[in-house]
């Protein structure tokens, strides 16, 4: 190791082991709260010291605090939502795509701009409406996941513009060689397009996923009863109620939450790094 | 075949709706149930339209659950909807008629059951002794019941002890009924009376005193008023006001003095939190970019964590370590800020931690776009005697700057209504006591929240109001990332 590559890319490591620490801190400090017997703030430091499942078991035993319950809900949200937007968004990304109609250039430019209005900007008449809509079908009313997933599918093409860019780097001879086959417009989307899709539905899936995930504000005011929540609500009340001595089954729960979220990332991490430098926002 | 399924499905699920919703008054929601059915019979029932059968299913839910709220959001802007305020001027003049009822001598006297939604309201389950009808009752009238008498979906039957508690709330309840009303009389029984008022589509006439009440309105409300000024009730309903939401947010000095810091703070978080994080990150991307740096792939799979993990997760985290006495922060660092208390560190904080939970991504966007520049240019201002810093400062940089710039305005119309940041870390707070609707650290999308659904009591309209400026500015924004992003030559 000479001076000179000291100079020139030591210096380049110790920045990069600065933002490693900076990015690693909190991870750590929650991993180490999620095992520290004592669960408080006061006995939690950076580096895990002490091992007990204390508060994993708590999680799954406290009727108070019905995590298992929590995550049932939110993995139905995520799932219907995730499902919905991306075929719907794929449905919709074929026919910009391939077809050729009257307002296509309109119609796509009109998506850009709605994607760009957080459909939570309008939660005061969401909030009615879903009041409204639970008076007259109370299966789909507020402290209901049925009625909270339905309003989220009003993002339903928020990914038109990341698969339709996808779809027009697939040669179009592909779907007219199987067109003089016989094949039908449905047979070229489902069995010619969407396999060799694959990539960006994993994508566009997993934004779609994180999203509804992470999504708090609606959830708060549309699931206030404690066997509605989905997780993020939950696991807001479990930290709200009491910062200083739940912080252990707060961090259990949120580890539970993060980690299958973070090894998705990490599994497509290439396809991700690829996707966000057209444009993705990660909500 | 599926499809045939499917449609029959679909109808056959709002055919069977149709009774109950049509019963209970709910017209706009049987009304979008049947268009929809309509629009998916005649998208999906021929061989034609091909297009609009891809375009069709996210076009509906787009429509019916994004762009019909925001417009409805903009129409409620327009009113004064809120606390005081939910029900319609017919459901409010009804009400007061009710409650004026009296119990004349040959009113016919029920057998009561209440039953009880758990928030407020209730049904009265009814059996007229003389003629052994059963009947149900809410605050929209009567419907006779055959036995067994239940009480409805969503309803419990109260105890005699529950039905004591709601005593108070009791007493306002009423089931309107021809010329008069039904009301509580003890624990289990109930008459129907005669209303003392009469509305004649104007105004209220006592028909005892011949008082004459008159609508007026007061303040943003209209009420029921005398000739002396006097309320009939304090009970309002739902009005248009036109621009006077606006014209509060504009002219009230104490609400527009919040409003302004608000829309200012705003913009300084977003633009404050887009530019730390995109320096930082580009800094970093520039650091570690260089092909003599080993271990790429782990810096990135472990910068990638701030990003991969979900937000509320973090945020929540973070807010610990804020903490005056206990937190990380202060401790690691043996300070003894105040952060989540004062309103400067308070800000610290939100552009601390939206610094952690952005950088990576910035990062990883300008890694991508630092690659993508192609090396001869580099080398060709080498080649010309420019420096190391200078080929960066003249070549690199400008290039990646319009590489990146759709996505810096993307970043900070995300920030610009990023309520989960400030909700989940300062609340919006510190709050100041003479101004307890509008935190130091609120934005404008948190503090539209807080006037909505926040303690002090329900202001739809006005919540609505600021919304709308909310969607106007968002629109803004959008323009300028359309300018900005260059994927609009994709269209053609």
């Amino acid at each position: 190791m000479t001076v000179r590559w000291w100079r020139e890319v030591g210096l380049r490591h110790a920045g990069g082991l600065v933002a490693v620490v900076f990015a690693v801190v909190p991870v750590l400090y929650v991993v180490s709260a999620a095992f520290n017997p004592l669960g408080t703030v006061v006995s939690t430091d950076v580096i895990p010291t002490q091992f007990s499942l204390v508060h994993f078991r708590s999680l799954f035993s406290d009727p108070a605090r019905p995590f298992p319950r929590w995550l049932l809900n939110t993995v139905i949200v995520c799932a219907a939502v995730t499902v919905v937007q991306v075929l719907c968004s794929a449905l919709a990304a074929y026919a910009f795509s391939r077809f050729r109609f009257k307002g296509r250039r309109g119609g796509l430019l009109t998506l850009l701009l709605i994607q760009m209005f957080p459909q939570f900007l309008a939660v005061i008449a969401l909030f009615t409406m879903i009041t409204e809509l639970g008076d007259a079908v109370p299966a789909l009313g507020l402290n209901t996941i049925a009625g909270y997933s339905l309003v989220l599918m009003g993002g339903a093409l928020a990914q038109v513009w990341l698969i339709k860019g996808y779809f027009d780097t697939i040669p179009r001879q592909l779907d007219e060689a199987a067109v003089v086959d016989g094949a039908s417009h449905a047979t070229v989307f489902f069995k010619i397009l969407l396999p060799l899709a694959r990539p960006i539905l994993a994508v566009t899936g997993l934004l779609a996923f994180v999203g509804v995930i992470g999504e708090f504000l609606l959830a708060s005011i549309f699931l206030t009863d404690t066997r509605s929540k989905t997780l993020a609500v939950g696991l807001y009340g479990i930290i709200e109620s009491d910062r200083s001595n739940n912080l252990g089954v707060f961090a259990a729960g949120a580890l539970m939450t993060a980690l299958p979220v973070v090894l998705l990332f990490q599994y497509l991490q290439r396809y991700i790094v690829g996707g966000l430098t057209s444009g993705a926002v990660k909500d | 075949m599926i499809r045939i399924l499917c449609l029959g499905i679909a109808v056959g699920t709002a055919a069977a709706l149709t009774p109950s919703l049509a019963g209970g008054g709910h017209y706009v929601v049987l009304t979008v149930a049947w268009v929809v059915v309509a629009v998916l019979l005649v998208t999906y029932g021929t061989r034609r339209a091909v297009t609009a059968k891809y375009l069709i299913p996210g076009t509906l839910l787009l429509v019916v659950f994004t762009v019909a709220p925001v417009l409805a959001t903009v129409q409620m802007s327009t009113t004064n909807y809120g606390d005081g305020t939910r029900t319609t001027k017919q459901e409010t003049v009804e009400r007061i008629l009710a409650n004026s009822v009296v119990q004349a001598p040959d009113s016919p006297i029920f057998d009561l059951t209440v039953a009880g939604s758990g928030d407020g309201d209730f049904v009265f389950l009814l059996v007229d002794r003389a003629t052994g009808q059963a009947y149900e009752g809410n605050r929209d009238g009567l419907r006779e019941l055959d036995p067994p008498v239940t009480a409805p979906p969503g309803y419990t039957i109260l105890t005699p002890k529950q039905v004591n508690d709601a005593a108070a709330q009791l007493r306002e309840f009423a089931v309107p009924t021809e010329g008069g009303a039904i009301r509580q009389r003890g624990l289990r029984e109930a008459y129907e009376g005669r209303a003392m008022l009469r509305y004649d589509g104007n105004a209220i006439t006592d028909t005892q005193t011949h008082t004459r009440y008159t609508v007026q309105r007061q303040g943003d409300r209209e009420y029921f008023v005398d000739a002396n000024g006097e309320r009939l009730s304090d009970q309002s309903w739902r009005a248009g006001v036109g621009l006077d939401n606006y014209r509060k947010a504009f002219t009230d000095e104490r609400i527009l003095g919040g409003f302004l810091r608000i829309f200012g703070w705003t913009v300084a978080f977003a633009a404050g939190s887009v530019a730390l994080t995109f320096v930082v990150g580009l800094g970093l991307a520039v650091m570690l970019n260089d092909p003599r740096v080993r271990g790429q792939k782990w810096y990135r799979s472990v910068l990638l964590l701030p990003y991969a993990i979900p937000g509320f997760i973090s945020i929540l985290v973070w807010s610990g370590f804020f903490n005056q006495e206990f937190g990380l922060i202060n401790n690691l660092t043996g300070l003894d800020v105040d952060w989540l208390g004062d309103p400067v560190w308070a800000k610290a904080a939100l552009l601390l931690l939206n610094l952690w939970l952005g950088f990576p991504y910035m990062f990883l966007v300008a890694t991508g776009a630092l690659q993508a520049i192609p090396g001869e240019l580099k080398e060709a201002a080498t080649i010309d005697g420019a420096g190391g810093f200078t080929a960066f400062r003249r070549i690199t940089f400008p290039l990646l700057l319009v590489a990146v710039a759709p996505i810096l305005v993307a970043s900070f119309a995300f920030n610009f209504n990023n309520f989960n940041v400030i909700e989940l870390l300062t609340h919006g707070g510190p709050f100041t006591p003479d101004n307890p609707d509008a935190g130091a650290t609120d934005i404008l999308i948190s503090y539209t929240v807080r006037l909505a659904f926040g303690a002090g009591g329900a202001q739809f309209g006005f919540a609505a109001a600021i919304a709308t400026l909310l969607f106007v500015i968002t629109g803004v924004l959008a323009a300028a990332q359309f300018r900005a992003t260059r994927s609009l030559e994709e269209v053609h």
